[in-house]
């Protein structure tokens, strides 16, 4: 299972991921992120991405998450009942459940998307963004053969900053320096983007040819049953929400 | 898979073919007359200048159209224009690390192909064939960014293969590259063409690397037209003269010895089991002294850390774990630990060149740049003057003083960024890699002016894997073992 997993289009679970969004952004209540979580729960496990790997990612979510509800419950629209007051901290029956509303929300869009996302392998994703969604291969490549050069410009940043310590000129506001340094930065990236254009050129990017492509991207039943499977689990939240009448749309 | 290979050459014909770079007055290259024969295999030499890369980039049709520059003649290449026969030509450039396109080895192979429109089911067999070719016996998977300077080159050279041209261009090749990863090119480049019986025009200042292989060798002149063609032997021996003042490194170059005649002098900087790195610690258990009026160098094959350690030596990087020993003659009167050190304090106590200039270089021009040590440590106006003016004129960059310093020619880059540290006066002289793709004449300039240093009582620390460097220079070398861990 987890291998079939890894080897659905990337295009696939981007969308399945959107679609999730989509269905839960529009209300904020604890029903239909609640519904959409538990689901999610249950079918994560299945996506073969295993559990140390799951929390190591999502770590980040889970952390965010509760941190927000703090936040919300302290500061949040005040309703009912309050049951705590300072200053400008007021804890109410509405911010509590403002608070609870929110936090079920990041956790039901945050994980699958995090799920989602962690399986994607950057060349995959090209492949099925130009064979799949026909965008254009310039742009897509040209876009994938520039995240490589990320880690070069981290270097680069790391020496530019040496360098001036060598240079003497370190002692003055770090923040002051930031300008100088973005903008070295920049004439370093425009080089070296220069340079890779050229090499792309050179081996015939952006040619009159027709395009082929040594990897075939293909969306077929797993494709569609991960996208609907996305679409389910959001609209089963909306509705139960609906049902319940705890519906909470964001601009009503 | 020899028959696979397209086995023929194209023919190369300029005629009166002239460029000139969008901002500059002077030709680059003017009235060139030329014709390569199918099969020719050309070394292709002349000073920094002289237009040598033009004239590869305009075979390969990507000098670009008119608003990079204006260009008269023809270039044809079987006939067509080299814009018009993309994947006739394949070109290699100097830099590894800007010629990989993608992620996975397979996939940067199969990414000519996929221009070309070759059909899918072609193209693997032929990603193979090539990575076979060039020797690189690594995964289709595998990780790009995992392989050594001499690897990615290789893979250069098979995304080239792959599209199987009749014209194989190589702009420096292996200048980046240890002497391991050096042979690793050659070999490759010469099973290919024995292989394609392609074309092959190859530009490099260091000519007993590619003599072996080449049947013919032009020489450009500085005036941008050709001064010498014809077989190897006869070309070296008619122009040897115009040849080393172009900095061609001619075969059995012997560097004089440079080496410090007077016994080193006193310790300024030692380890007692020193770990270093940057996130994680890459090398561990140092114990290394560098002394006043003497040089060290630091050997090792490419990405075993070198610099890594110098720049953790020059006070530029924190100790991960051991003891960095600074002594009171180097240090006087301030704390211990160099990485404690203010940057207005660390100059004039160790002075650091970077293996790229261009990470360095803060201000417009030449001189503004030499200024800014000077000013940092508060000296006199006078004073910041004089320093100037005298390293211009030793460094021989008097004529560019108001020049911007991007600009300058990869020997003088260099040089400017020996004199931007020379002027605030360091006790200890750090240099990574400090001979990195020079020609012979900027070579020996910078080995003269080190060993000056040397014997003014400086100390030198250099990271390098230029042999002939250490032969000529070195008082004690600290040698780096290739590491376990590290592909062959």
């Amino acid at each position: 299972m987890s291998n079939r997993f890894e080897s659905v289009n990337p295009v696939a679970k981007l969308a399945a991921a959107l679609l999730i969004a989509f269905c839960l952004v529009p209300t904020i209540d604890w029903v239909s992120s609640g519904v959409a979580l538990l689901f999610e729960l249950i079918v994560i496990p299945f996506l073969g991405l295993g559990w140390r790997r799951f929390w190591i990612r999502t770590l980040a979510v889970w952390i965010a998450a509760p941190l927000t509800a703090v936040t919300i419950a302290l500061y949040g629209q005040t309703s009912g009942q309050v049951y705590f007051e300072w200053l400008i901290i007021r804890v109410s029956d509405g911010s509590i459940e403002l608070a609870i509303a929110t936090a079920l929300r990041i956790l039901a869009i945050g994980l699958p998307s995090v799920a989602l996302f962690v399986t994607i392998d950057p060349t995959d994703l090209a492949d099925g963004l130009a064979q799949t969604w026909r965008l254009p291969s310039r742009f897509v490549l040209g876009a994938l053969a520039g995240q490589r050069l990320v880690g070069l410009f981290i270097a680069d940043w790391r020496f530019l900053n040496l360098a001036r310590r060598s240079r003497g000129v370190a002692d003055s506001g770090r923040i002051r320096r930031i300008p100088g340094l973005v903008f070295a930065m920049l004439v370093l990236a425009i080089r070296r983007g220069s340079k890779l254009a050229t090499a792309m050129e050179a081996r015939g990017f952006g040619g009159t040819t027709n395009r082929t492509w040594a990897r075939a991207s293909q969306f077929g039943f797993t494709e569609w049953l991960v996208v609907l499977s996305g679409l389910a689990i959001g609209l089963t939240g909306d509705l139960v929400a609906i049902a319940t009448g705890q519906w909470n749309f964001i601009l009503g | 898979m020899g028959d696979n290979l397209q086995p023929q050459g194209a023919a190369v014909t300029i005629r009166d073919w002239s460029w000139r770079h969008g901002s500059r007055k002077r030709w680059a290259l003017q009235g060139i007359d030329l014709r390569i024969e199918p099969g020719e295999r050309v070394l292709l030499l002349g000073a920094s200048g002289s237009g040598k890369s033009t004239l590869l980039q305009g075979l390969a049709g990507v000098l670009g159209g008119d608003e990079e520059g204006e260009s008269s003649g023809s270039i044809l290449l079987d006939g067509n224009a080299p814009v018009e026969s993309r994947g006739k030509v394949g070109l290699v450039l100097q830099d590894p690390d800007s010629q990989v396109i993608l992620a996975k080895v397979g996939d940067d192979v199969a990414f000519g192909l996929e221009n070309l429109g070759v059909a899918r089911e072609d193209i693997w067999p032929r990603v193979r064939e090539s990575l076979g070719a060039v020797g690189l016996n690594v995964g289709l998977d595998q990780p790009t960014s995992t392989l050594s300077g001499g690897q990615k080159q290789r893979l250069a050279l098979a995304g080239v293969l792959a599209m199987r041209p009749g014209l194989l261009l190589l702009d420096e090749p292996t200048a980046n590259l240890d002497p391991d990863g050096v042979n690793e090119v050659v070999k490759a480049v010469t099973a290919v063409a024995e292989l394609t019986r392609a074309t092959v025009v190859v530009v490099e200042h260091r000519v007993d690397i590619w003599l072996p292989i080449v049947d013919r060798v032009i020489v450009l002149g500085g005036d941008g037209t050709i001064l010498a063609d014809g077989t190897p032997r006869q070309v070296l021996r008619d122009n040897i003269r115009t040849l080393s003042d172009a900095g061609i490194w001619l075969p059995n170059f012997r560097s004089p010895n440079f080496r410090a005649t007077t016994t080193p002098g006193e310790l300024l900087v030692s380890t007692e089991r020193l770990g270093v790195g940057w996130d994680r610690t890459i090398l561990d258990e140092i114990t290394i002294q560098v002394r006043a009026g003497a040089t060290t160098a630091i050997t090792g094959p490419n990405g075993v850390g070198k610099t890594t350690l110098a720049l953790t030596l020059a006070g530029l990087l924190e100790p991960k774990a051991g003891k960095l020993i600074t002594e009171p003659r180097l240090r006087s009167g301030i704390g211990p630990d160099p990485i404690r050190w203010r940057s207005s304090e660390l100059i004039s106590r160790i002075g650091t060149v970077f293996q790229n200039p261009e990470h360095e270089f803060l201000r417009q021009t030449v001189r503004s740049e030499i200024e800014v040590g000077p000013k940092s440590l508060r000296l006199a106006a006078s004073e910041v003057t004089r320093r100037c003016d005298e390293l211009l004129e030793r460094l021989g960059l008097e004529h560019l003083a108001e020049a911007n310093p991007f600009t300058l020619s990869g020997g003088e880059k260099r040089r400017l960024s020996v004199a931007t540290v020379l002027a605030s006066r360091p006790k200890l002289l750090v240099l990574d890699e400090p001979t990195f793709a020079q020609d012979q004449r900027s070579w020996l300039e910078l080995i003269a002016l080190l060993a000056e240093l040397v014997s003014s009582g400086s100390g030198i620390l250099a990271s390098t894997h230029d042999r002939v460097f250490v032969d000529s220079l070195a008082d004690s070398e600290f040698a780096l073992p290739r590491n376990d861990s590290q592909n062959v």
